[in-house]
């Protein structure tokens, strides 16, 4: 049956990250955006401490929608909460169980701990298949080498904690994608290290870094996957499987800010005493009215398209198409709802003493990373013509 | 619990209407356009179908089941897909049935739903928008003053099938609230005007009204004293519409998608060209955007909440997205997009209406 209603056990989770949201990371929001790289200590140690007591987002439409409350909150925030991260969801999302007790235990013991992902290289974004970095079979060890950039939470997973990161690398360069494979690095393995943290545009109160390995060496059984180099695509399918599980989340995270930009401007205009008029004919609207009416639609529909591609995912239906589908429309749409917001808002919109600009600057990243909206454009027009890479480039 | 799979019924219900929108309405309807009219044979056999009369209970002639705004959205945005002219044909007995079994007096009930449950298709139909640019859903210009009974008076447009309808339920201010009167076909001020043309929907016979000092009697107003919620019937239509602008679209999609896998440019298909290929995935999330917005909107309303805010939001979406999905059908097929030979013109002018059609189909 189709339906729209969390059980109640779910609505207290949702609401308790909404809470966390407005309680813990807006009052500290602008703080972190103005003082980079600058360490949000006792925010840290609070969102570990609710980890251990049972606070996770996991990776359904509940944590979907969780997701999009903490991001509600402040988007660079939830990133630096500890926690397993990407890198976590891809050994969840492509590892054996044996892995997962392995790689992902540490994030329910101990002291903080983050996890990451390292896919992109300087020559190598969302052409996942021109990757560079390589691993070569050495008796019980992978041997890498090569250079990842823009890993976000690279610098906490392997400098600030015992964390882990998930290293896509070539087996094979003769093969292709099939040569791609992706491996598990735990924090403190010799031959790895953090070179360069990244000054951006916003999400700043998350780290993102470069990583070279240098003759890293890691156990045979760090590989997420089968290590043989068998069909064609077998390889990068591991990939694909863990975007199925990313994008929808990365999408979450767009809705977040955008609905953060979208309630901020409606608590403004209400002390204005402005409401918006839903069901009066487009003669009698304001120009305001309409731009807030589709804003307001656009981010709804992108949230659909999100809880969709999770509820797919959650009852084990193939969803590429759909999370493709989610992270296009969202990222789009979080790109331009809180672009429009800072102009409907004026100097209001554009000054740092309220969020509008910071929103607008936190949304963008969210039409880049885990795809950037052409890609997943791309993606989503191989799935509807049936077409292969090569028959569509 | 969250999810996105209609019911096992709801699923039949879809796959029956489609099966009729493929064998019948899509074999049809381009000479249903050019001629204007739609045989009756096709409105016959969907009426064998028993999609509108389902809701009537079974004391008054219908199936007796619980009206589902969600399933009437997933089977007009079949209908819509076959053809929106013959869908909002087939649908239009809804327009008088369903604010009656909403919101119809027992006598009101007993009266006019076993008219509307004859073995062939007969109709009634509503009077909702008027005839000028800024027509208000929430303040009609059409009003009805008591006087003994009630005397209504105002102008009226886009009316389905009038000329046929057996009575015609007209949506009409009364002092401050908006509500609905039922207009014996005959009554004396009821004036049906001459047929309207229009860019699209060409097959589907409306018709302007005239209402002219036109008196109904006291129990002719819908829910007698209690009156009805004409902003909730505004929402089963909104919700309505959109899904007809889904199916419409999603006609458009699948039709240019499939022409631009065959048709070849510079040695390869032009669906292996990012500028169409990009058309043609917009296309498809918009659809499906527009689509989820519809159905949580159709789902409050059947939760019986105010779901104004939703609906409105979801009419607009679709409204849109049918022009902008439309007309890269249009575009992406080029000039042959343009020809009357193929269908995408006649679903860009029937996409193009849905800024305008308001309250002319309701599920």
């Amino acid at each position: 049956m189709i339906d729209f209603e969390l059980s109640a056990e779910d609505k207290a989770k949702v609401e308790e990250a909404h809470n966390i949201a407005q309680t813990l990371f807006r009052p500290v929001s602008r703080y972190y955006d103005e003082h980079e790289h600058e360490e949000p200590q006792e925010l840290i140690d609070t969102m570990w401490n609710l980890r251990g007591k049972g606070f996770l987002t996991g990776l359904g439409v509940v944590g979907a929608l969780m997701v999009e409350e903490l991001c509600w909150g402040d988007a660079g925030l939830y990133l630096a909460s500890p926690g397993p991260g990407l890198g976590g969801a891809a050994v969840f999302a492509a590892g054996t169980q044996e892995q997962w007790g392995r790689f992902l235990a540490r994030f329910n013991q101990g002291k903080p701990k983050w996890g990451a992902m390292a896919m992109t290289e300087p020559g190598a974004g969302s052409d996942t298949a021109a990757i560079q970095a390589t691993a070569v079979h050495d008796g019980d060890y992978w041997v890498l080498n090569g250079e990842k950039i823009f890993v976000t939470m690279g610098h906490r997973a392997l400098d600030l904690s015992e964390g882990i990161i998930v290293v896509w690398a070539t087996v094979d360069k003769s093969a292709g994608r099939a040569g791609m494979k992706s491996f598990v690095v735990e924090a403190g393995t010799p031959g790895m290290k953090v070179e360069k943290l990244e000054k951006k545009l916003g999400i700043k109160a998350s780290d993102t870094v470069t990583v070279t390995f240098n003759d890293c060496r890691i156990p045979f059984n760090n590989i997420l996957g089968k290590a043989e180099v068998k069909t064609k695509t077998e390889g990068f399918k591991g990939a694909m499987a863990t975007f199925d599980v990313t994008r929808p989340l990365v999408a979450a995270q767009a809705l977040g800010v955008t609905r953060a930009a979208l309630d901020m401007l409606k608590d403004e205009l209400d002390k204005q005493g402005v409401k918006i008029r839903y069901d009066v004919p487009r003669s009698k609207q304001t120009a305001l009215e309409r731009d807030f009416m589709e804003m307001e639609a656009n981010w709804r529909a992108a949230h659909l398209l999100v809880m969709r591609a999770m509820w797919q995912l959650q009852g084990g239906t193939p969803n590429a198409l759909e999370a493709s589908m989610a992270k296009a429309k969202a990222g789009r749409a979080a790109t331009l709802i809180t672009q429009r917001a800072v102009e409907l808002m004026g100097p209001l919109g554009y000054s740092r003493k309220l969020l509008f600009e910071k929103f607008m600057r936190d949304a963008k990243i969210n039409d880049i990373f885990e795809g950037t909206g052409q890609i997943n454009t791309l993606v989503v027009a191989r799935r509807v013509l049936d077409y292969t890479r090569d028959q569509l480039k | 619990m969250i999810s996105f799979s209609p019911t096992e019924e709801q699923k039949m219900i879809v796959n029956t209407v489609k099966q009729f929108a493929t064998d019948v309405m899509r074999k049809k309807y381009r000479e249903c356009d050019e001629a204007g009219e739609i045989p009756a044979d096709i409105i016959n056999a969907a009426w064998e179908l028993g999609l509108v009369i389902s809701c009537i209970p079974e004391e008054h002639g219908g199936a007796g089941w619980d009206h589902s705004a969600l399933t009437g959205a997933l089977l007009a945005e079949e209908l819509a897909w076959g053809d929106l002219s013959m869908a909002m044909h087939i649908l239009a007995p809804s327009l008088a049935i369903l604010p009656i079994v909403e919101a119809g007096t027992a006598e009101q009930k007993k009266k006019y739903l076993p008219t509307l449950c004859g073995a062939k298709f007969s109709t009634a139909t509503a009077a909702f928008i008027e005839p000028r640019y800024n027509f208000d859903p929430t303040e009609f210009g059409t009003t009805a003053r008591k006087s003994g009974g009630y005397t209504l008076n105002g102008e009226k447009c886009y009316v389905p099938l009038a000329a046929d309808a057996g009575f015609i339920l007209v949506y009409a201010g009364e002092g401050g609230s908006n509500q609905c009167f039922i207009v014996d076909k005959g009554t004396k001020g009821l004036e049906i005007g001459e047929r309207e043309k229009n860019m699209g929907i060409k097959a589907l016979a409306t018709y302007e009204l005239t209402l002219k000092n036109c008196k109904v009697p006291a129990e002719n107003r819908l829910g007698g004293s209690a009156g009805c919620d004409c902003k909730r019937l505004a929402n089963l239509s909104r919700v309505a519409l959109a899904a007809m602008a889904v199916g419409v679209a999603r006609g458009s999609f699948e039709f240019s998608r499939d022409y631009a896998k065959e048709r070849y440019a510079f040695g390869e298909p032009i669906a292996a060209r990012q500028a169409i290929a990009f058309m043609l995935a917009d296309m498809a999330i918009e659809v499906d955007a527009a689509r989820l917005l519809n159905w949580e909107a159709a789902w409050k309303l059947d939760k019986k909440e105010d779901a104004t805010r939703e609906a409105c939001l979801a009419k607009m979406y679709a409204d849109n997205m049918a022009m902008l999905v439309t007309d890269y059908g249009v575009q992406v097929m080029g000039g042959h997009g343009y020809v009357r030979d193929n269908p995408v013109e006649l679903w860009f002018r029937n996409g193009r209406g849905f800024t305008a059609f308001t309250g002319m189909a309701i599920v």
